[in-house]
């Protein structure tokens, strides 16, 4: 069932403030993206989501992660890319945001980089499919270029009606 | 090297607060004419543990004046003071007080200094005041606040193991110091061996002290708190009075008193066996059953979150088994015969481990019903009324989580039942009835349910007056309608038919909140009462929220779990028993009943059904009163299901209130039987 088991977020230790951060990368279509390494619980295999009747189609339904209930989105629904195929290459990114746990499926996860704070520029005002209000800066790699997401942010802004909000209601 | 003693305060401020109940429950038990040994040595054992605990933690309120109570109670206990229905009043205002006492310390707020003088004067009255007959000549043991003594003599003999328990004398001696003059006389104890074979660790020294001060003898007192149970401790007031001879009397009176304790100590030391019986006798059947399980049980206290996350883990090893369960019934048996014994022996086990961690968590009814009987108490006096509470079933088990959510809406209908259901003495007496009512409590487990019921044998519902009331408030009600009807006339929001609205009850809010609070729980609530000669509530509950008996049912690829409490039948309907009506809505004829049909395949956008809806099972579910079919394609079995929250990790839905992990480890969503009538109900009204 799990393709990787990564290490707990919290087990990093938080001594990190100056020093590089990590980022897990993950693409979605052709543009590369970063994640906080801390946000991340682990990566899994695409495997039995129980639809929800009458909810969005990105969210494809939840999922018995070892006992818990664990909603699950496709990020490439969500953000319209053409393709959104599922087999086994499929993975879905479990991240620990907001005291919630959310398994995100993207099209491939690629590695985790170390960026130091010289390599991250600000962010432009166009953030890719993800939309700018979410992207903290691009990040430079030899070649490669990397959109930096505000993870917790996006998945609990009202788009996403991944949380509970006065307005849902 | 400090010692951080807040991290006792919680265990301190939990124990004292059980304490504290068991004071209020065993007060009232204090029967005024009969003999009350026992009981009051459970009250003079809570107040004295509450009071070594405050002084421990250096809670000087609470100890201050639970040492008060004490006096009084010690006094009781010694056979000095008569107990009378004044006397019982005043200690329980005591316990509320050492109660809200405790809750200041804990919140670390300012406690009711006021209250605490008003209600230490009272006790110190009830002390001084009418002492026994038999013990006219005995004085006042604490000087009256009024005369307020210039200064205090002290004696003070340590006990020689003293310093054993890390006590000083000269840090008391200082304390002491700092009130006011202090002069302090040294002496030695007539037995003190010769120097030479002095042990360095006993205590031999003891003191006379005269201490000048405004100080109040409590004050003092509490400087000897840490060393109360291991010195001979006499404090007198310096003033004129106290050197009267009645005061010489008073170490008397202490030594009798202390003979009395070891009397009973040893009693309970010798023959624990004996001790128990006598107790359980003199007491009402069910206390019997509890009180010496009390005893003999050994428990130990543990956080609920931890018996929650044992419950998590039981619930993913049970559906571990049950997958491998099912890999495992897909093996040859004749290759696989040791692998396939193992796996059913470990499914045997899980579900043994499961009942057991689920039973960690059920509690006997009877912390709910041990708040009743002072809440009748007071009630019963404030209106006038005599009401007897008599409880039965309170060892009757359920989950913790029902047990914290069913108090409130119990408390008003026993509220209730007092204020509107028992007459007043006099009007019972007219109608044949004895003078003092009786309210019932009773608990019982029926088919995987509890039920609560609460009767009074008042004077019942008057059918007219809510029929009148009803249609006061603009309820059409027809005259021949069912008496049961009638009766839920009373949930309706905003009814009342008290006469007059007492700060009691009849503010007509309440039994609507109460049969909500019910339903939210899972459970029922239903009504019965004969004119004249009392009414009955009856509550049904879930044994726990954490799990529901379901039945499985696929609509296309899917399963979903609906209730099994709201199912009322499934059937294959025959074509005639269908009906369209207009473009949209679909009704089914069952037995002279016409009940909306809900295609769960539209409902839940899987598409069209496969099926037309008479060739498709149909299952009649009910809630809030209402029926309606429900359209799916198959019904898959009956289980009992872990209820699994969808709301920590992602929201709140319409139409399901959870979900479960089936055994294969796919996840299934549990139908909100209300939400989807009601959804029914408005797409009828649209």
């Amino acid at each position: 069932m799990t393709l990787a088991h990564a290490t707990a977020a919290q087990d990093r230790g938080a001594a990190t403030a100056e020093a590089p951060r990590e980022f897990l990368t993950f693409t979605l279509g052709s543009e590369e993206y970063g994640v906080d390494i801390l946000k991340v619980q682990e990566i899994r295999g695409y495997d039995t989501v129980t639809r929800i009747p009458d909810t969005p189609a990105f969210i494809k339904g939840v999922i018995n992660l070892r006992g818990t209930i664990v909603p699950v989105v496709d990020m490439r629904l969500k953000f319209r890319l053409e393709q959104a195929d599922y087999n086994v290459f499929t993975v879905m990114i479990i991240l620990n945001v907001a005291q919630r746990v959310v398994g995100m499926v993207v099209d491939g996860v690629s590695d985790v980089l170390q960026l130091s704070a010289e390599q991250i520029c600000p962010a432009p005002e166009l953030g890719g499919a993800v939309g700018s209000r979410f992207v903290t800066g691009i990040g430079t790699l030899d070649a490669r270029m990397l959109i930096l997401v505000d993870i917790e942010k996006l998945m609990s802004s009202p788009e996403m009606a991944l949380v509970d909000t006065a307005a849902l209601h | 090297m400090a010692i951080d003693i807040a991290r006792f305060h919680q265990a301190f401020f939990e124990e004292s607060f059980e304490r504290a109940d068991a004071m209020e429950q065993a007060l009232l038990q204090l029967d005024v004419s009969a003999d009350n040994g026992e009981v009051v040595n459970d009250i003079f054992r809570a107040a004295h543990s509450i009071k070594g605990g405050a002084a421990t933690f250096g809670f000087a309120a609470v100890a201050g004046f639970t040492h008060h109570l004490e006096t009084l109670l010690d006094r009781i206990r010694a056979g000095q003071r008569a107990v009378d229905a004044g006397v019982v009043e005043l200690m329980l205002r005591s316990a509320d007080h050492v109660r809200g006492l405790l809750v200041a310390a804990r919140d670390t707020r300012e406690h009711d200094a006021e209250l605490s003088a008003t209600l230490q004067r009272a006790l110190q009255a009830a002390l001084s005041g009418d002492a026994a007959p038999a013990d006219v000549a005995a004085p006042s043991p604490m000087p009256d606040v009024s005369a307020r003594a210039s200064g205090w003599s002290i004696s003070f003999i340590p006990a020689p193991d003293l310093f054993r328990s890390g006590n000083d004398p000269l840090r008391i001696l200082r304390e002491l110091a700092e009130l006011g003059t202090l002069r302090s006389e040294l002496g030695f104890a007539t037995t003190t061996p010769a120097f030479a074979d002095m042990d360095a660790e006993s205590c031999y020294a003891r003191w006379q002290l005269q201490l000048q001060t405004q100080a109040g003898e409590s004050e003092v007192r509490e400087l000897f708190a840490w060393v109360e149970d291991e010195c001979e401790l006499r404090i007198e007031a310096l003033t004129a009075q106290a050197a009267t001879a009645p005061m010489a009397s008073a170490p008397a009176v202490e030594q009798a008193v202390a003979a009395l304790v070891d009397v009973a100590a040893d009693a309970a030391q010798a023959k624990p066996a004996d001790k128990i019986v006598p107790i359980a006798a003199a007491r009402p059947a069910s206390v019997a059953v509890k009180n010496p399980a009390a005893a003999l049980d050994s428990s130990i206290r543990v956080s609920t979150s931890k018996i929650d996350g044992l419950i998590n883990l039981v619930g993913e090893l049970v559906i571990t088994q049950a997958s491998l369960s099912q890999f495992a019934q897909g093996l040859d048996p004749l290759g696989h015969e040791r692998l396939l014994s193992a796996v059913q022996q470990l499914e045997h086990t899980t579900r043994r481990l499961q009942e057991t961690v689920m039973s960690t968590r059920m509690l006997p009814i009877d912390s709910v019903f041990s708040r009743f009987p002072r809440m009748v108490h007071d009630l019963a006096a404030r209106l006038n009324k005599q009401v007897r509470l008599q409880t039965v079933g309170e060892g009757t088990e359920l989950d913790k989580s029902v047990i914290e959510k069913i108090g409130d809406p119990l408390t008003h209908l026993v509220r209730n039942s007092i204020d509107h259901g028992i007459e007043s003495p006099e009007d019972r007496l007219r109608a044949g009835k004895p003078a003092q009512g009786t309210v019932t409590l009773r608990a019982a487990h029926q088919a995987g349910q509890i039920m609560i019921e609460i009767a009074d044998d008042g004077r019942g519902l008057s059918r007219q007056r809510i029929i009148d009331k009803a249609r006061s408030n603009g309820i059409a009600v027809a005259d021949n309608a069912s008496d049961a009807d009638v009766w839920n006339l009373i949930f309706a929001p905003g009814f009342s038919t008290a006469a007059e609205v007492t700060d009691v009850s009849g503010r007509g809010v309440g039994m609507d909140v109460v049969k909500r609070n019910i339903l939210s729980l899972g459970g029922q609530v239903e009504l019965s009462s004969v004119e004249g000669a009392g009414a009955t509530v009856r509550i049904r509950l879930p044994l726990t929220l954490a799990i529901v008996d379901g039945m499985s049912v696929a609509v296309g690829d899917d399963i979903y779990i609906l209730p099994l409490s709201s199912v009322v039948e499934c059937l294959q309907p025959a074509t005639v028993q269908i009906r369209s009506i207009g473009h949209e809505a679909t009704v089914v004829a069952v037995r002279s009943e016409y009940l909306p049909l809900i295609d769960l395949h539209r409902c839940f956008g899987v598409g069209a059904p496969a099926r037309a809806p008479q060739d498709s099972i149909l299952v009649v579910v009910e809630a809030e009163g209402r029926k309606v079919a429900l359209q799916l394609d198959e019904l898959l079995g009956q289980q009992q299901v872990v209820i699994k929250s969808l709301e920590s990790n992602y929201r709140r839905l319409r139409a399901f209130s959870g979900a479960t992990i089936l055994g294969d480890g796919r996840v299934a969503l549990i139908l909100d039987i209300v939400e989807l009538v009601r959804s029914a109900g408005r797409a009828a009204a649209a």
